[in-house]
C-alpha cells in the first residue's frame, strides 16, 4: 500500500512532511518578501536581494543605506520574530489540543497569554530589571499561574471539555483586568500606550535581539514536543489509554504545561498576547498532513511562521498609512474558525 | 501463574470500591469476571492495569509488586482494553492499531517492519485488515471494539484485560468477539455481563460481590443457582447437557 520504510502507516490523502515542507518553506519565503519590501517606503525586491547580500555574505553592493536600514533593521528582523512566534504559538497549540483533548485549547483562549501579559507588566511597572530576560520571567511566572487557575477552576467545576474553555475565559478576563488596571494606574503615558500591546499584540518593537530569545525558546519548545510526539498520539483516546500505552501521564503533562507555558511567556514578552494563531494554525495543518504528531509538530511550527508573517504583511496594508495591531488580524482569522469548530464539534455531539 | 491480585484494597472518595481482592489469572487461559452492575469489576481491572494505585495489598507481575515495574514496562507485556472508547482525531483503523506499538518503540525510533509486522498481524487476527484505511469516526460500535482489540494486541501482551468487550454488540459480534477471544492463547481477563457466555466461553470465572471475591474455579464449580441466588438476588436453574457437558442459565421471573 502506500508503506513506505521507516515510515508509519500514513492514508494516500494526507501529505508527507517533505512535500508539505517544501511547499511551506516556500510560502515562508514569498511572505517574508512581502515583509521586507511591503511598506511606507516600498523597497524593490532587487534591492532586498542587494541587502541580503551585503548583510549576510559581506558583499559591497550599492544600496540607498536608508533603504537598507528600514530592510535589514526593521523589517527582516521583525518578520523573523514574527515567524518564531507564529511557529511557537502553533506548538503550542497542538500541544495543548491534544494533551487537553480539547479542539479549541491554544494558550490565547486558555487564558494563558492573558497570564504572562500581567506578570510582564508587572515586571515593568515595578522596575525589577528591564532586560527581555527579566520581562519574560515575569511572563512565564503569569503563565504559571494563569495555568493553575484555570486548571483549578476547571477540576473544580467538575472538568470536561468546555469547562476548560469557560475556566479559560474567566481567567482571560480576569487576567486582562489586572493587566489594565495596573497599566492605567502606573500613570505613566508611555506605559499606558502600551496596554494595546499587552492585550492584542504587536510587532512593532521587533529588533534583531529579540530573536536571541525566540529562537532558542521555540528550539527548546520544539525538541522537547518533538520528542513526547509519539506521548501526544496516545493522549487521542485519553489518559487512561494513554498510561496503558506505557506513557508516564503525570510526568508528561507536566513537562509538556511547562514548555507551553515558557513558550507562550517568552512570546508574549516579545509580541504581547497574540490570539487564534494556536488555534487556526494547528487545524489546518491537522487536516493537511494529519493527525501523527511527529509530522504536525514541525509543520503547524513552518504554518505558524507563515500564518504569522502573512498576517503582519496584511496588518500594514489592510488600512493605508496605518498598522494594525497583529493580534487584530489573527482575531479576523480565528474568530471565524472558532465558530466553524465550535459547529462542526456540535454536529458531532 | 504471573499476574494475580493479593488481598488488593482501593477505596475513593472515601467509598471502598474493591476490598480486599487475592485473585490469580491462569496463565493462557480465559478468565471471566462476573457481578452486578458497581460491585467493582472494572476498578478491580483498572487495579490489575496499573491504571490505579491500591491501598492495601498489591498487584504482582511475574512476583514483582506492578508498582515498582515502569509504565512502559507494563505496557509491552500488558494491555488494557477500555468499555468507553473515543476520540475526536480524525484516526484510520490503522492508526488507531499502530498505537498499540508505543511502549516498544523509542522516542526517536521510526517505524520498523517489526511494528509493521505487529500491526498487520493483529489487524488480522481481529479480521479488520480491509477496514484498515478507514476513519476511526466511519466505523460501527462493534468494529470500534475489534480495532480497541487489535490495538491491543499490537501491544504483543501476555495478559490482555477487557472491561465488558461485548457491550453494545450484537449477538453475532458478541459470539465473535468471544471465540476471538479464546483463541488468542494469552491470559484473557475479561468483565462480562452475560453469563451463559461467561460459562460458555471462559475457562473460569471469578465472581464478584460488592468489591471482594465471592468464588474462582471452573465455570461447573462456581455458577450454581446458590451463588446466582446470593450474589444477583434472582432466581435461576443451572442445567448440564449430558452429551456435550455445556452449562446453561436459565433466569426465573419471580
Amino acid at each position: 500500500m502506500t508503506l513506505h520504510a521507516g515510515v508509519a502507516p500514513r492514508p494516500f490523502h494526507r501529505l508527507g512532511l517533505p512535500a508539505f515542507g517544501l511547499i511551506a518553506l516556500v510560502a515562508l519565503l514569498v511572505a517574508a518578501a512581502g515583509a521586507v519590501s511591503i511598506g511606507e517606503v516600498a523597497v524593490p525586491p532587487a534591492e532586498v536581494v542587494k541587502v541580503l547580500g551585503n548583510r549576510l555574505f559581506g558583499m559591497d553592493l550599492a544600496v540607498d543605506p536608508i533603504r537598507e536600514g528600514i530592510v535589514w533593521h526593521y523589517r527582516l528582523s521583525r518578520a523573523a520574530v514574527a515567524a518564531s512566534a507564529g511557529a511557537g504559538l502553533a506548538v503550542c497549540g497542538t500541544v495543548l489540543q491534544a494533551l487537553l483533548r480539547n479542539p479549541l485549547a491554544e494558550p490565547y483562549l486558555l487564558g494563558i497569554s492573558a497570564g504572562a501579559s500581567t506578570g510582564a507588566v508587572l515586571v515593568m511597572v515595578l522596575g525589577i530589571g528591564a532586560g527581555a530576560v527579566t520581562l519574560s520571567g515575569g511572563a512565564f511566572l503569569g503563565a504559571g499561574l494563569a495555568f493553575v487557575f484555570v486548571a483549578a477552576l476547571a477540576r473544580g467545576s467538575g472538568g470536561g471539555t468546555e469547562r476548560i474553555i469557560l475556566a479559560g475565559i474567566a481567567g482571560s478576563q480576569l487576567f486582562n483586568a489586572a493587566t489594565s488596571f495596573i497599566v492605567t494606574t502606573s500613570a505613566n503615558a508611555e506605559q499606558t500606550r502600551g496596554i494595546m500591546f499587552w492585550l492584542l499584540g504587536s510587532l512593532g518593537g521587533a529588533r534583531w535581539p529579540d530573536i536571541g530569545l525566540a529562537l532558542p525558546m521555540l528550539a527548546i519548545g520544539l525538541l522537547v514536543a518533538l520528542y513526547r510526539a509519539r506521548a501526544l498520539d496516545a493522549f487521542a483516546f485519553g489518559e487512561d489509554a494513554a498510561a496503558s500505552l506505557g506513557i508516564e501521564t503525570a510526568r508528561v503533562r507536566m513537562e509538556l504545561f511547562g514548555v507551553t507555558a515558557l513558550l507562550t511567556a517568552g512570546i508574549v514578552s516579545l509580541v504581547g498576547a497574540v490570539g487564534f494563531v494556536g488555534l487556526v494554525v494547528p487545524h489546518a495543518t491537522r487536516f493537511l498532513v494529519g493527525p501523527s504528531h511527529g509530522r504536525l509538530i514541525p509543520a503547524a511550527a513552518l504554518a505558524g511562521g507563515v500564518f504569522m508573517v502573512a498576517a503582519d504583511v496584511l496588518s500594514r496594508i489592510v488600512v493605508p498609512g496605518q498598522v494594525l495591531p497583529i493580534g487584530v488580524v489573527t482575531a479576523l482569522f480565528g474568530a471565524p474558525a472558532f465558530a466553524f469548530i465550535l459547529w462542526r464539534s456540535r454536529r458531532r455531539a | 501463574m504471573t499476574l494475580q491480585a493479593r488481598d488488593l484494597a482501593w477505596e475513593t472518595g472515601g467509598q471502598p470500591i474493591v476490598k480486599g481482592v487475592t485473585l490469580r489469572v491462569p496463565e493462557g487461559r480465559f478468565l471471566g469476571l462476573v457481578g452486578p452492575n458497581g460491585s467493582g469489576k472494572s476498578s478491580l481491572l483498572r487495579l490489575l492495569a496499573g491504571l490505579r494505585r491500591g491501598q492495601g495489598g498489591a498487584v504482582l507481575l511475574d512476583n514483582r509488586p506492578l508498582s515498582t515495574i515502569s509504565r512502559r514496562e507494563v505496557a509491552c507485556r500488558l494491555a488494557l482494553v477500555e468499555q468507553q472508547t473515543a476520540t475526536e482525531v480524525a484516526l484510520t483503523a490503522r492508526e488507531v492499531v499502530a498505537l498499540g506499538r508505543t511502549p516498544h518503540r523509542g522516542a526517536w525510533e521510526t517505524w520498523s517492519a517489526a511494528d509493521h509486522a505487529a500491526v498487520a498481524a493483529a489487524l488480522k487476527r481481529t479480521g479488520m485488515t480491509d477496514r484498515a484505511d478507514q476513519l476511526w469516526s466511519t466505523l460501527s460500535g462493534g468494529e470500534r471494539q475489534r480495532v480497541q482489540i487489535a490495538r491491543a494486541l499490537a501491544q504483543m501482551p501476555r495478559e490482555l484485560l477487557l472491561d465488558e468487550p461485548t457491550n453494545h454488540l450484537d449477538i453475532r459480534h458478541q459470539l465473535d468477539l468471544l471465540k476471538l477471544l479464546r483463541g488468542l492463547g494469552t491470559s484473557c481477563i475479561a468483565a462480562l455481563h452475560d453469563l451463559n457466555h461467561a460459562v460458555a466461553f471462559c475457562d473460569e470465572i471469578a465472581v464478584i460481590k460488592e468489591g471482594a471475591l465471592v468464588a474462582q474455579g471452573r465455570p461447573v464449580d462456581v455458577i450454581t443457582a446458590d451463588l446466582i441466588r446470593s450474589v444477583f438476588e434472582i432466581a435461576a436453574t443451572v442445567s448440564q447437557d449430558p452429551s456435550t457437558g455445556r452449562l446453561r442459565v436459565d433466569f426465573l421471573p419471580d
